[in-house]
């Protein structure tokens, strides 16, 4: 964190940050507003990609190819796995729209607002020297396992439980008692 | 100036390569092929045992009428092919052929690879979808449920050589890589190469594209030059994974009297020909027995070459 420079002169970087932010933002609010299903999931492969560019304009590179390789390799992958499995016309589906979409944009708009005040409040100075080589693989594995360890291990212990719930659900020949 | 220059003769000769080894790899694999089923393959195109059949079919293919169906969706159908391609070229960038040999040496090299590996598969999920076809559609879902399965295993085997060499950048663990790591890697070498040939739906795992049974999945609408590209993807991919298994588990540049970039030339072909070798020889997997392998072999198998990676890396520490 050192000295803010002024928002009245972007750098390179601040300028692609910003264009990158208009991408996401942009496209997810596709996801949520088209009315083909599967477009909405490729829509969402760019948004999480525009992410990532911005993680690798923060010089996050680890969390960048992650956030690939997890996201976007794995999760929408087995998301348009679930949608082609169960329903997925070409062309419009008029049905993709129910009648709490006002209240949705409510909400929606009501964390983001939030959200962005919460941030904004609590880093309104603050300013990220962006030289390279802090979010390298090493950077982030001392953090994570010299300083955030507790942590890690809930959240790993959380997964697992995630896990066995999963199998024991799909399995049918555990009864419940 | 220097520097411009350096990147731009970077740049040609990855294009350059990503061109030709993939045509070069499909004629061995005609030949071969042929071959080991007593045939001669081809034999006219260009003269010489017919060299020039990749470039033949290459010109057919572009005059050939692009067709899109009726029941399509087309911007889809149309990108598909692309999304299905440009990963492996970016991917052919990081890929070192010999010391200081690399298009970019990236901090996380292997994650890069890994991810932009996983973008690839999208491809045939759009083409499968897109099509509007029952076939291609079933392609497609098994495509899709493929890559999940085993995703996992290539992961944990290329987790295991970056534990042994103590870091995630591709020169960097050729450099660490000594002879006696493959003994001590070899079921991480075989759980990769075989998970690698599944993301690659090559057979015997090419249950998504069985043109015997769904008509080549997620291509069955595509003609012309959309469908040369996506045989292009597959020769590329077999690049791709013969290559990346020879930096992570074969050393890479290192070998006796000859020049380095050579012998991992020398390397990826050999493998390039075991990939067309299993094609010829083993039937293909059913949906089942896919899965099966995935999660009752492979993970099991990569778990135990993680163990036993990080037992040795702590005694020799």
């Amino acid at each position: 964190m050192s000295e803010a420079p002024s928002y009245l002169s972007p750098t390179g970087h601040e300028i692609v940050f910003l264009l990158l932010g208009v991408v996401v933002v942009g496209t997810g609010l596709l996801v949520v507003t088209t009315r083909q299903v599967v477009h909405a999931a490729l829509w969402l492969v760019v948004c999480l990609g525009a992410l990532a560019g911005c993680y690798l304009v923060l010089t996050a590179e680890f969390v960048a190819w992650v956030q690939v390789l997890i996201y976007v390799g794995a999760v929408v992958v087995l998301l348009l796995f679930g949608i082609m499995l169960t329903r997925a016309p070409i062309g419009r589906s008029p049905d993709l729209d129910s009648r709490n979409r006002p209240v949705a944009a409510v909400v929606a708009l009501a964390t983001a607002a939030v959200l962005v005040t919460v941030v904004v409040d609590g880093f309104r100075h603050a300013y990220v020297d962006l030289s390279p080589g802090k979010g390298t693989a090493e950077e982030v594995g001392v953090a994570v396992f010299r300083y955030w360890v507790l942590p890690f291990e809930a959240l790993s212990v959380l997964l697992l439980a995630a896990l066995v719930g999963a199998i024991v659900i799909s399995r049918t020949d555990i009864r419940g008692r | 100036m220097a520097e411009v220059l350096d990147l731009a003769i970077r740049l040609i000769l990855i294009v350059a390569a990503f061109l030709v080894l993939p045509l070069v790899i499909g004629q061995t694999e005609h030949k071969v092929m042929a071959h080991m089923q007593s045939r001669l393959g081809p034999m006219y195109a260009g003269g010489f045992h017919g060299w020039a059949q990749l470039i033949a079919d290459g010109v057919k293919f572009m005059q050939k009428e692009d067709v899109i169906p009726a029941a399509a969706d087309r911007r889809i159908f149309a990108i598909a092919p692309a999304v299905a391609l440009v990963p492996y070229l970016v991917v052919l960038a990081v890929i070192p052929v010999g010391p200081g040999l690399v298009g970019a040496d990236l901090n996380v090299g292997l994650f890069f690879v890994l991810a932009v590996m996983g973008v690839g598969v999208l491809g045939s999920i759009m083409a499968g979808w897109s099509s509007g076809n029952k076939f291609s559609l079933l392609g497609g879902m098994r495509s899709a449920a493929q890559l999940v399965s085993y995703e996992l295993p290539l992961v944990l085997a290329t987790s295991s050589v970056a534990m042994a060499a103590g870091t995630l950048s591709l020169p960097g663990i050729v450099e660490a890589w000594e002879w006696w790591w493959l003994p001590w890697q070899a079921i991480g070498l075989a759980v990769f190469f075989i998970a690698g040939l599944a993301e690659l739906r090559r057979p015997p795992f090419d249950m998504p594209i069985a043109e015997s049974e769904i008509i080549m999945g997620p291509m069955t609408e595509y003609t012309g030059i959309r469908f040369a590209l996506f045989m292009l993807a597959e020769y590329a991919g077999i690049v791709v994974l013969s290559a990346l298994t020879t930096v992570l588990f074969l050393g890479g540049w290192h070998g006796p009297v000859l020049p380095g970039p050579v012998w991992t030339l020398i390397k990826v072909f050999a493998l390039a020909f075991i990939v067309i070798w299993v094609r010829v020889s083993y039937p293909r997997l059913r949906e089942d027995q896919l899965q099966k392998l995935a999660w009752v072999g492979l993970v099991p198998l990569a778990l135990l070459q993680l163990a036993i990676t990080g037992v040795v890396r702590v005694f020799t520490a």
